[in-house]
This record gives C-alpha cells, sequence and structure tokens, in this order.
C-alpha cells in the first residue's frame, strides 16, 4: 500500500488547477446542464448555438451585465451528475441561473437543490409535465409531451379520423404522450383501437410495423424520442408499404426533429406532426432568427427546436431582469418570470403566471420538400394551449 | 406467420453480419475487443461518405468499407493490440474501451453527432413477391449476403493453406511458429481482415440502423451476445445464433409485444445456462 | 503485495495516511464535496466489484443490478415516510446479499465469457424491469420524492454536500474495513487461492462452488449499499443506477485502479472521476476523446491498472 501517496499528491493539484474563477460584480453567471457529449450530444450543440446567438445579437450582455456561461456535460440522462453539477454551480461558480436541462430525469433531480438554494432555474426542454411542479424556483420555455401530443388528437377529430393505433417508444415520456393522446381523443368521441410499447433500444421495427399492418387501423399515432428511432420507424414504414395499404400516419414533432429531419430522407415525405417549433416557421422574426443562425454557425446544422428554446431561455432571462431592475435574487426572478410574455420566432408565448410552465401555440405540419429540403411546412394551429395534464388537475 | 419468420431471419442474418468479424477477432485470437463496434462503424462511415461525398454507387461503397476498417484495423494491430495479445483480458478490456471513447468523440466531431444520410439504390428499396410472401428487397439482399458470407468463410478457413495456418496459429501457437508459420504476420492480416468484416457490417446496416457515433456502443451487446451464445471461436455458431436470436426478437415482438423487451436477454440467458459454451462449442470450424 | 521492504506496521500507516488524506479533503477542498463523496460512493461500488471479479474471479457486467437494486431499496423506503438513513443502508444491504446470493446459482458456473453475458443479461433485464414497474419506481422519470431523515437526527443534509460527505466517508470506511477482515480472513484465503487454482482448492476439499456464492452474495451487499449511499445523498434514484454503462463504467474504474488489490477500486474511482471531471470541465464536448487517450495510456504503460503499475515501480526501485 505503498505507491498511493504520490497519486493523492497529483490529484490535490489537479484539483488545486481546477479552481474557482475569479468573481467580478459585473458578470452574470448562467450554469448550463446538458447533454453536450454522447448519443444525444446534438441537444447540447443546439443549446449553445441558440444561446451564443442570443448573446451575439445583445452584444454578449443580459441587463447591462456581461454574461459567463458555464456548461457541464451530462452526457445524457443522469441525474446523479446532474444533481452534483446544479450544487457546484451554485456553491462554486456562484451562478444566478440554471438552465439547459434536456432530460427529465434530470431536471427533477436538481429541483430539491434549486429549491434549497433559491435559484432560478430555465428549463429549455426537459419535458415531464411535472417538473415546473416540483420546485417554486423552475420555469419552463420549452413544452410539455402532453401539450404537443393532445393537440393532435384534436387536430384528427377534426379531419374526421375516428379510430387510431397508438405506437409509443416504453419510457416516461412515451406513457406521457399515450395518455394525453388517448386522453384528448377519447374525449371528442374518436378511439384507440391498440396500442403498442416499444423497447428504447431496438434495433428493427418490422415485427411492431407488420404487427399493425395485420391489424389494419384507420391510422396510426406515434411517439418516439427525437434520434434514431424516427427514421428507422419510418423506414421500415416505407418498406412495408404501409402507405400503399391505406393506413395514415400521424406523429409529434419529435419525429421529424430538424436536426434528423435530412438523413431520414423521403421516408418521412407527407407524415403529419404537432409541433411548437418548425424551422421552416413563417414570420419575420424567425427569418432573421435563422439568417443570423446560419451566418453566425454556417449551414451545416439547422436550428432545430432545441436551439428555439435556448434562446427564449436566454430571452426569459433578459425579460425577468429588465422586470427586476437586474435583482437576481430567486423569489424577484420568479415573481418576474411568471406572466412574462414575449414575442419568440415560434411565435407569441408566455410563461403561465400560475404554473410556470410554458403556454404557446402548438402548430400542425407536414413534411415536404420546400427547395431542395425537406421541413415541416406549418398548415393549421392551436393557439395558447396550456399544459394539458396541469388543466385537467 | 412466413413474413415474421422471414423478417426474423433478415434480422439475424443483420446481426450476423456485424458479429462475425468478432467471432473471429474475439472468438479465434481470444482477444476481447469492445472496440469491434467502433469497427464497424468506420466501415458505416466509410460507406457514406463515398456515396454521399464521392458520389460512388452503393456497391462500390460497401467494397470501401471493408478496406477502411481493415485498414485502421491493421494499423491498429500495428500499434496497440499486438502487444496486449497476452496480456490479462482486463487489460484489453480496457484498452478496447479506451479505443471506443476516441472513436465516438472523433466521429462526432468530424461527422457531427447527428445520424447520416443513407439512401439505398433502386433496386434494394420496396418490396418484393417471393413464394406468396411481400418481402422487403434491402432484407431479402441482407439474407444473401449472409450465406455469401458464411459460405465464404467456411471456404477460406477449412479448405485455403491460410485457413490451415490460422486454425493450426490458433490451436497452438507455439508448434504453429516451429512449423517455420509466420504467427505475427498471420495474426495481423486476420485481424485486419476481422475488422474488414466489420466494417462491410457497418455498411450492410446502413438500410436498417441508423449511423451515428453512439454506434459504436449501442449495439455491442447484441454482437456479444450472438458470439457468446453461438460459440466464441466458429463461425457457425454464430450464424445459428443470429438466425435464433433474430427470429426469437422479431416473433416475440411480433405475438408477445408486451414482452417485447425482455424475451431476447431471457433467451440468451436461458441458453447459456443450458449449454455455458454456446450452442456449438469451438472444435471443428 | 509486492512492496519488499515495508513492515506491515509502515503498511498500514500508510493505510490510515490514505484515509486521513481523504478526510482531510473535507477542509482542503470544501467546494468539492459532492464530487468527493460521489467519488468515496463509487469507490466502495468498485471495491465491491472486485470482492466478485479480483478475488472471486466472477467476471460480471452487470453489477449495476445491485448498486440500482440498493438504490431502489433505500429510495422506495425512504419515499414511503421511513427517512432514518442507516436503515434504509441496511435494507439495500439485506435485499442485495439475498438478491446475490440467489443470483448467484446462476452465476457461479460456466466460463469467463459465459458469465459475462449472464451478468448483462440480468443487469439489462432489472432496468427493463423498473422500466416496466414505472408505478413504483418512477420508470425513466427517475423516483422522485425521497426525503431523507438527519443522520443520528442531528446533521442536517446541507446544500454544501458537508454531511453527505462526512456520512459517506463514514459508511465506505466501515464496509471497506469489514472488506478488508474478509479478504484477510480464511475465507477470503480460500478465495485467492480459487482464484489462483480452482481444481487445487477443489483437491484439497474447499467447497469450491460454495465460498465463490457466498463471495458473490457479499459483492452484490456491498454494492447495494453504494447504491443507497447514492440514493440518499442525491435523495433521487435514476433508472440509469441499473444500467449496463453504469456496470461497464464500474468495471473500467476497478480495471484502472487495479483488480484484486483491494485500494484498487478506491484508487480507480479517485482517478477517473478527477479525469473525467476535469476533461469535461476543459471540453464538454470532446472530453472522451482525452479520457480514451488516458486509458490507452494506461494500459501501454502499465498492465494491470495503476496500482499494478505502482507496484510494479516500487519493486524496481528497491532491487
Amino acid at each position: 500500500m505503498l505507491k498511493k501517496t504520490p497519486v493523492i499528491a497529483a490529484l490535490a493539484l489537479a484539483c488545486g488547477l481546477l479552481g474557482t474563477p475569479a468573481q467580478a460584480d459585473e458578470t452574470l453567471r448562467i450554469g448550463v446542464i446538458a447533454s453536450y457529449s454522447g448519443p444525444y450530444a446534438d441537444y447540447g450543440r443546439q443549446f449553445d448555438a441558440g444561446i451564443q446567438l442570443y448573446l451575439k445579437e445583445h452584444g454578449g450582455k443580459i441587463a447591462g451585465k456581461k454574461v459567463e456561461i458555464i456548461k457541464k456535460d451530462t452526457a445524457g440522462p443522469a441525474p446523479d451528475a446532474a444533481k452534483r453539477f446544479a450544487q457546484e454551480l451554485i456553491v462554486r461558480d456562484k451562478v444566478s441561473f440554471i438552465t439547459g436541462l434536456d432530460f427529465s430525469p434530470n431536471a427533477y433531480a436538481l429541483a430539491p437543490i434549486v429549491t434549497q438554494a433559491k435559484v432560478p432555474t430555465v428549463v429549455m426542454n426537459a419535458s415531464s409535465s411535472a417538473i415546473t411542479t416540483s420546485s417554486p424556483y423552475i420555469a419552463r420555455v420549452s413544452f410539455t409531451v402532453q401539450q404537443v401530443s393532445a393537440p393532435m388528437a384534436t387536430w384528427l377529430l377534426k379531419q374526421g379520423v375516428k379510430e387510431t393505433y397508438v405506437v409509443v417508444a416504453d419510457y416516461a415520456s412515451g406513457t406521457d404522450a399515450h395518455t394525453a393522446f388517448e386522453q384528448a381523443f377519447a374525449m371528442g368521441g374518436g378511439k384507440v383501437v391498440g396500442s403498442v410499447r416499444t423497447p428504447m433500444n431496438n434495433p428493427d421495427f418490422s415485427a411492431y410495423v407488420q404487427r399493425i399492418k395485420d391489424a389494419k387501423p384507420e391510422s396510426v399515432f406515434f411517439f418516439f424520442p427525437s434520434g434514431v428511432m424516427p427514421p428507422a420507424f419510418l423506414k421500415a414504414w416505407k418498406e412495408r408499404g404501409m402507405e400503399e395499404a391505406g393506413i395514415k400516419l400521424f406523429a409529434t414533432g419529435e419525429a421529424t426533429d430538424d436536426s434528423y429531419l435530412e438523413a431520414t430522407g423521403d421516408a418521412a415525405l407527407g407524415l403529419i406532426t404537432s409541433h411548437h417549433y418548425s424551422y421552416a416557421h413563417k414570420s419575420e422574426k424567425n427569418q432573421k432568427f435563422v439568417k443570423d443562425f446560419y451566418d453566425t454557425f454556417g449551414k451545416s446544422m439547422r436550428p432545430s427546436y432545441f436551439a428555439i428554446t435556448a434562446y427564449d431561455g436566454m430571452a426569459a432571462i433578459a425579460g425577468a431582469l429588465q422586470k427586476t431592475g437586474g435583482d437576481v435574487s430567486g423569489d424577484k426572478v420568479m415573481a418576474a418570470l411568471k406572466g412574462l410574455q414575449f414575442e419568440s420566432p415560434r411565435g407569441p408565448i408566455e410563461i403561465d403566471a400560475a404554473t410556470g410552465d410554458i403556454v404557446q401555440t402548438v402548430y400542425i405540419r407536414r413534411t415536404e420538400r420546400v427547395g431542395g429540403e425537406l421541413v415541416n411546412v406549418e398548415f393549421d394551429q392551436f393557439d395558447k394551449v396550456k399544459d394539458p395534464a396541469k388543466a385537467a388537475k | 406467420m412466413g413474413i415474421v419468420i422471414f423478417d426474423g431471419i433478415a434480422y439475424g442474418m443483420l446481426l450476423f453480419l456485424i458479429a462475425v468479424g468478432l467471432s473471429v477477432t474475439m472468438g479465434l485470437m481470444s482477444f476481447v475487443n469492445l472496440a469491434h463496434g467502433a469497427f464497424a462503424m468506420i466501415g458505416g462511415y466509410a460507406a457514406v461518405t463515398a456515396m454521399n461525398q464521392f458520389g460512388l454507387g452503393f456497391f462500390p461503397a460497401l467494397v470501401a468499407s471493408f478496406v477502411a476498417a481493415a485498414l485502421v484495423g491493421g494499423v491498429l494491430e500495428f500499434t496497440l493490440y499486438r502487444r496486449l495479445y497476452r496480456a490479462h483480458p482486463l487489460d484489453q478490456v480496457l484498452l478496447s474501451i479506451g479505443l471506443v471513447f476516441v472513436s465516438v468523440a472523433v466521429f462526432t466531431y468530424f461527422f457531427g453527432p447527428t445520424i447520416q444520410a443513407f439512401s439505398p439504390p433502386e433496386s434494394l428499396t420496396g418490396s418484393m413477391s417471393l413464394m406468396g410472401l411481400e418481402v422487403g428487397r434491402y432484407r431479402l439482399f441482407l439474407i444473401v449476403c449472409g450465406f455469401a458470407i458464411l459460405a465464404g468463410l467456411l471456404l477460406v478457413l477449412n479448405r485455403t493453406r491460410y485457413g490451415a495456418m490460422v486454425r493450426a496459429a490458433v490451436d497452438n501457437q507455439r508448434v504453429a511458429r516451429g512449423t517455420g508459420i509466420h504467427v505475427q504476420r498471420l495474426f495481423f492480416l486476420t485481424f485486419a481482415f476481422g475488422c474488414g468484416l466489420a466494417g462491410l457490417g457497418g455498411a450492410l446496416s446502413l438500410g436498417i440502423l441508423g449511423l451515428e457515433p453512439s454506434f459504436a456502443l449501442k449495439y455491442l451487446i447484441f454482437f456479444l451476445i450472438v458470439v457468446c451464445v453461438g460459440g466464441a471461436g466458429t463461425i457457425i455458431g454464430p450464424f445459428v445464433a443470429a438466425l435464433l436470436v433474430g427470429i426469437v426478437d422479431v416473433a416475440g415482438k411480433y405475438y408477445l409485444p408486451e414482452l417485447g423487451a425482455f424475451l431476447i436477454y431471457v433467451f440468451m440467458v436461458i441458453t447459456l445456462l443450458v449449454r455455458p459454451n454456446g450452442l456449438i462449442p469451438r472444435k471443428g470450424l | 503485495m509486492k512492496s519488499l521492504s515495508l513492515t506491515p506496521g509502515q503498511l498500514t500507516g500508510l493505510e490510515a495516511a490514505f484515509w486521513l488524506l481523504l478526510a482531510s479533503s473535507f477542509w482542503l477542498m470544501p467546494d468539492h464535496l459532492t464530487l468527493l463523496s460521489q467519488i468515496l460512493i463509487l469507490g466502495l461500488f468498485a471495491v465491491s466489484l472486485d470482492l466478485a471479479l479480483g478475488y472471486a474471479g466472477i467476471l460480471t457486467v452487470g453489477h449495476a443490478a445491485f448498486f440500482g437494486c440498493g438504490a431502489y431499496a433505500a429510495g422506495l423506503l425512504a419515499k414511503h415516510g421511513w427517512g432514518e438513513p442507516f436503515s434504509g443502508l441496511l435494507l439495500a444491504l439485506l435485499v442485495c446479499a439475498a438478491l446475490g446470493y440467489a443470483l448467484s446459482y446462476l452465476i457461479v458456473r460456466g466460463a469467463d465469457l459465459t458469465r459475462l453475458m449472464i451478468t448483462i443479461g440480468v443487469c439489462v433485464l432489472f432496468g427493463e424491469l423498473a422500466n416496466r414497474l414505472s408505478g413504483i419506481t418512477g420508470g425513466t422519470d427517475g423516483l422522485q420524492g425521497i426525503v431523507i431523515d438527519p443522520v443520528l437526527g442531528l446533521f442536517e443534509f446541507d446544500l454544501w454536500g458537508k454531511t453527505a460527505f462526512v456520512y459517506a466517508f463514514v459508511v465506505v470506511l466501515a464496509m471497506f474495513l469489514m472488506t478488508r477482515l474478509i479478504v484477510s480472513s480464511p475465507f477470503g484465503l480460500a478465495l485467492r487461492g480459487i482464484h489462483d487454482s480452482r481444481k487445487r482448492m477443489q483437491a484439497i476439499g474447499s467447497p469450491v462452488a460454495a465460498r465463490l456464492r457466498m463471495a458473490y452474495c457479499f459483492s452484490a451487499a456491498l454494492a447495494g449499499v453504494a447504491g443507497a449511499l447514492m440514493a440518499q445523498t442525491s435523495q433521487f434514484v435514476g433508472i440509469e443506477a441499473l444500467s449496463f454503462n453504469r456496470s461497464a463504467e464500474i468495471l473500467i474504474i476497478l480495471v484502472l485502479g487495479g483488480t484484486g488489490r483491494l485500494y484498487g477500486g478506491l484508487i480507480g474511482a479517485i482517478v477517473y472521476m478527477l479525469v473525467h471531471d476535469w476533461f469535461a470541465d476543459l471540453n464538454p464536448q470532446y472530453w472522451m476523446f482525452w479520457l480514451g487517450i488516458f486509458l490507452i495510456v494506461v494500459v501501454m504503460v502499465g498492465r494491470g491498472g495503476i496500482m499494478g503499475a505502482l507496484s510494479r515501480l516500487v519493486r524496481i526501485r528497491r532491487a
């Protein structure tokens, strides 16, 4: 056991090197907890782009203070790490805000910490409904699964679709999507004729698609997290000639995430989805956003719904600090965040004064090829949609 | 029923095509090579780059995928793997996991974290009629490839001088060296060949799986299952295991969707409890 | 241990110094207490794996099954109103010991590769089960609402992680000392014998399979305690606690530190976590590249992990 002393010494030295950054009063420190590496690295990359773009447009300042962003990588869902990062950001880096948060378990895990420390937290993606109720210091600028799933059911009923088959990934958000969709669908007289839950690590969808084909439903609604699952499902759908068999396909916007859409290819053509943001959204503000985005980061990456929520997250922080006059104390900031309304590139958004959750327009879009590239073209919308899971309570 | 079996076979062949290289490096050469998925990933990216950047067709791209993965495999064998053939398996685990980490970061850096676009050639899209079944063309192609590779490998290992030398070297390195076989060069070639096979499998998987940098780790369990259930170090073993795993998985998901996620692991555990050395333990190749 | 001219007294002194140094980080690095507690917990987890892998020679990449079960046991107990922390640890220990003993019948047979795959399979099945039972476990959203009472009714878990660190330190030290006792007992020596030559031990009448089963059971119980500590100090259980990735990570940590050396797991956890944290802070996107290079270099420079390399170094200097 003789040999460990030098190691410890070296480690102690390494810890010393990590150090704490020098502090100046004129900086606003914001901690971003997200996935910068691993299978979900696109989420962190998009967050980063949205944040940087906002800061660039505002001279790197919020409420007159220079902004310092401190990034922490969870590499996917990792609640232990997320909680530790939140604690370190608060205690060691003395951040005034915590934001980012792509995965729901990560957001849930840090709720007790931000409550204890009274640090306002702005969720940029995590979409499990109860996150905003898990702490009075959490507000959300993204969406909830229920918020985008239920409008699809309503819209289907409007089109005269009465029967559908539900396919979701077998995890918490999949269950949420299933429940919200089925409730809204049944309320309008629709009927879910069957359902199936697919494992998260599922390389091949042929068995499930064949099962649906043999069940011959009128239509199918599916929810998968953005990433490799939707393209694999859509490929199997195409190959099996489901369209020719007359089965209509609907989904939430995760299926046609702008980051993955081009690689999904023609298999996505004609798919109708519901979501809160498409980079092809037609508004002046969005056109400027997309143009600035391309000018800053090049054309290799499209702004996805992660980039827009990150951009809006920064705007929300700025808006709240404007109301408080630069005061960053937790209670004042949260009071200012609640009820905050502003025009985002995705359309008008509002942070619900009662719940701290987002109220926004949910769009119905169709995947089309426009000018050579695949995009989600919005053609119908539901205004001022609140989180249905909270409205029900 | 028929179509479910067909899809199962096709899925099994997909697993076989990627895992057979692992049976060569891990089974034959007994190197616990957890970086196998990384070599498959190299093949996949090579094929995608050849098609999307250089406008090559799918079939030339397959050749490119084999060559690229074999080259990288050869270089790494020469620089790293060679030194660890006789090391403890756990050291081999550490090395190959290190390589996986590096490969994930490198591919994220150069290709981005999202999936790669891939469209199979016209002749392999859609479905066709075969003995009264509407079967996917790409899946049929995978099955054909699987049988072709199986036949080719059996031929090479059992009927050629190279194959005889490999078998000799694997069974007893010392004696093989004594008979004048250049074992080091032989292992170099075999390792590169195994990596090439992984690359080819990776490219062939493009039609079903999405290719992104975490490919190297994501499907590793499935490859290990195929090799271990089959019996490491054989070619027939993984082939049979892949067929069974594919059919069990697809049929399970079709008939018992509630248990879809469990079946393949239950199948593996039970098989290994009944036959601890795999379905076809190594004796004759 | 191959440290040649060290008296047993000096060795014990060094061990004491190691633990004192760890304890002193409470004052030396007050900003890093949460990281340090997590390092301690993973260290204990790695030591538990070492008991199975390094001492009993059972190759497993599914140890997170016990870590996760321990975490859920302690988490569920606290969530349902019994927040006293030590009883949570005890429950996790008992549950995982029972589970480990039951599963040992599946695992203590077959060759390395077979054990490897069966442990992976069992771990993945546990993960799927926890996902399926989301009504109880919270599924992928995680187990929320865990409230842990103050330790001994006095020390509340605070924002700075002071209580968590001291609590984790004391528990890990106690568990470690227990393991040390087990390893140097006749039982531990028998394990070492089995590890070196199974046939000879069988020949001298040692009940090999039963010994291995006991070792696996101990190992599982320790892993459960580590999991329970993680659940209690972070007051949350994510389904990731049960994942294959966690199993693989702890194996990397142990192999990096060195197997069969008791301190290997702890050293591995310290080095791996600090290096990881350091690289990830420097470069959140591509730290995997540097960590991978680091692992490759470690293998190339010294086989047998850090402890293996150090032991050789010392021997050379003294020879």
